[in-house]
């Protein structure tokens, strides 16, 4: 979905999302959070998988129909100056959230490298949105039985061989989330998590969206759509 | 030429600008950038309990037809947070603050309100006698008449400031309950809290809240909400809050008309984060338009089925 972004004065970032009213009466009730999929000059876009009937709302609507969206919200990624290649690992519509991440690396001269999960190969999305921002991509799938976390595993390992990585980002797949928890700690580098939860406000005053983080010793609560939805990865307690 | 309807209302001696105030749950600091608190009737924190607690098991809310069912578990830092750092929060603004305590015993409600009480800057005590997500099977204090009695008369016995109880509407009879907190010393009633509700996913067959069972809220309560109002407007001479369901000036209203002088906003919040505004907007508007100069006018004023 492609909105014109003019109304929006605040600066967008990657990571960050926006909870869109999908309808007009009281079903859908609640907004759906979504995050920021590219950003362009004029437009934002959105990628989403349809679900229920909020994402069938939104497939319904027509070039020129107006959509109710409140944001842009949350924390985004940080990327660093420093860094000079990143990881990407997304399962699913989770590559959502980590496009706009490899647009913004490319602009600002960082090399992405991307696998991208999916269970049949017709799943997979924006391999070629990514490829066009310069990102090398891999691929695996149920389908083709390269999905599995060993798999991801030796390919990560391959991958960290090939280029030193300053940074993992990641979103999507709590199995996936895992490893790379294992791998960055084997590793010593930083890692990024894009959470996502079942909102209430989406502006943290209702403690739907929680999760907890590791600080030192102590597990305490954290809002996903204040606090987050961008988390350290090695913090987030992924249960 | 219309006059400019006066929108101020009094719950139990506490004076308010208009009849429009936030829930407490689905409200707080972080809605600052985009409603003016100063413009709400009152400003109502999330309810506080004693001592920290975590809060349930997520997911913790799912949607329903019209609704929402939300199973929070009043997540809390604990009062002595509270009384450090959210209470000193709302002092820059000229809403009265309305704070609303959650307590697991009769005792403990009556020592939270007597230390919140204390803080000058608390202009009410609501006292949250009905939440549905902290026992099993939803049991609440506001369930009891007795117990809700001395509950309400042992915070009677602690503060002048005036009480709000905030009733259940999953009780049988909620005039009885009504009764015994007016009898009890309470100055106003809000009707209600969330209705205790479930809702499973039939692919996976798991409850769609992580607590199984939760509260229901949004447009869909409103008929039930408006009914209790009634029933409670019938009951009591205590000024009622209506809660539930508003989403609309209209929704306030009908809610008036059976009988409530005032009205909280959660849900709505969640679905256009200005609603408040707008509801107070459209108020006005309404009374503009039936040229009504007070929210009294409008209190308790359904039209009764004419007797053969
Ligand atoms: C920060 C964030 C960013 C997201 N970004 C994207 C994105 O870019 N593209 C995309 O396709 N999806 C994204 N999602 C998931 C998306 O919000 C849900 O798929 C969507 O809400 C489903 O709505 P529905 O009415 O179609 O489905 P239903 O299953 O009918 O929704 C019922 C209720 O559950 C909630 N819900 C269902 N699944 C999720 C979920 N995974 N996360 C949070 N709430 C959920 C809905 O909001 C709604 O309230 C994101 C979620 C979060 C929290
Ligand atoms: C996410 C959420 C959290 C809530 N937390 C509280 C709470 O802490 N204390 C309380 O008294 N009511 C709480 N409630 C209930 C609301 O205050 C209100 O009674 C209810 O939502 C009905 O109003 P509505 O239909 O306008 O939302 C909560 C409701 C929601 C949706």
């Amino acid at each position: 979905m492609v909105v014109d972004a003019s109304p929006v004065k605040e600066t967008i970032e990657p990571g960050q999302f926006f909870n869109i009213k999908c309808g007009e009466s009281y079903f859908p009730l609640l907004r759906r959070p979504f995050s920021i999929y590219k950003i362009n000059d004029t437009t934002l876009e959105f990628m989403y998988l349809v679900k229920g009937a909020g994402t069938k709302y939104l497939t319904r609507l027509e070039t020129g129909d107006k959509v109710n969206l409140f944001g842009p919200l949350g924390k985004p990624f940080s990327l660093e100056q420093s860094y000079q290649t990143i990881l990407l690992v997304a399962r699913g519509v989770g590559i959502a959230t980590l496009a706009a991440l490899a647009q913004k690396a490319a602009q600002d001269g960082i090399r992405a490298v991307a696998i991208l999960s999916a269970r049949t190969t017709n799943d997979l999305l924006a391999a070629q949105e990514l490829q066009e921002f310069g990102a090398e991509v891999y691929k695996v799938t149920e389908e083709e039985g390269t999905s599995d976390v060993a798999n991801v595993r030796k390919m990560v390992n391959q991958i960290m061989i090939e280029h030193p990585i300053d940074a993992v980002f990641t979103c999507g797949s709590k199995r996936l989330s895992i490893l790379l928890q294992d791998m960055i700690k084997e590793n010593h580098i930083p890692g990024q998590i894009a959470l996502e939860e079942h909102m209430g406000c989406a502006m943290g005053v209702c403690y739907a969206c929680v999760c907890d983080v590791k600080e030192e010793d102590a597990v305490h609560s954290v809002k996903v759509c204040k606090d987050g939805p961008v988390f350290p990865l090695e913090k987030v307690v992924l249960k | 030429m219309s006059i400019n309807p006066n929108l101020a209302v009094n719950i139990g001696g506490l004076q308010l600008q208009n009849p429009v105030m936030p829930a407490s749950g689905a409200f707080g600091e972080d809605m600052e950038e985009v409603i003016d608190f100063n413009r709400l009737g009152a400003v109502v924190p999330k309810s506080i309990t004693k001592q920290p607690r975590g809060g349930n098991q997520t997911p913790r809310v799912c949607e329903t037809y019209g609704g929402m069912i939300n199973s929070i578990g009043i997540q809390s830092k604990g009062i002595n947070y509270y009384l450090k750092h959210i209470l000193p929060y709302y002092q820059k603004y000229q809403s009265p603050l309305i704070s609303s305590i959650s307590a697991e015993s009769i005792d403990e409600f009556a020592e939270m309100s007597e230390t919140i009480a204390e803080v000058p800057h608390v202009r009410a005590i609501e006292l949250n006698i009905s939440c549905p997500n902290l026992k099993g099977n939803g049991l609440a204090f506001g369930m009891d008449e007795a117990l809700t009695y001395e509950l309400i008369r042992k915070v009677r016995g602690v503060t002048d400031k005036p009480i709000i109880a905030k009733l259940t509407p999953n009780v049988t009879s909620i005039q009885d309950i009504a009764r015994a907190c007016e009898e009890a010393g309470a100055d106003g009633l809000n009707v209600a809290n969330t209705m205790l509700a479930m809702a499973i996913d039939v692919e996976s067959r798991k409850p769609k809240v992580g607590n199984i069972m939760g509260g229901l809220s949004g447009p869909a309560v409103k008929p039930i909400i408006v009914r209790l109002i009634y029933q409670v407007y019938q009951a009591t001479k205590l000024p009622i809050i209506g809660c539930g369901g508003v989403m609309t000036g209209m929704d306030a209203i009908e809610m008036m008309l059976a009988g409530a002088t005032a009205v909280q906003v959660g849900t709505a919040n969640f679905v256009t984060p200005t609603a408040m505004i707008d509801i107070l907007e459209e108020i006005k508007a309404y009374m503009k338009r039936h040229g009504l100069v007070c929210i009294d006018d409008i209190v308790g004023g359904v039209a009764e089925p004419v007797t053969k």
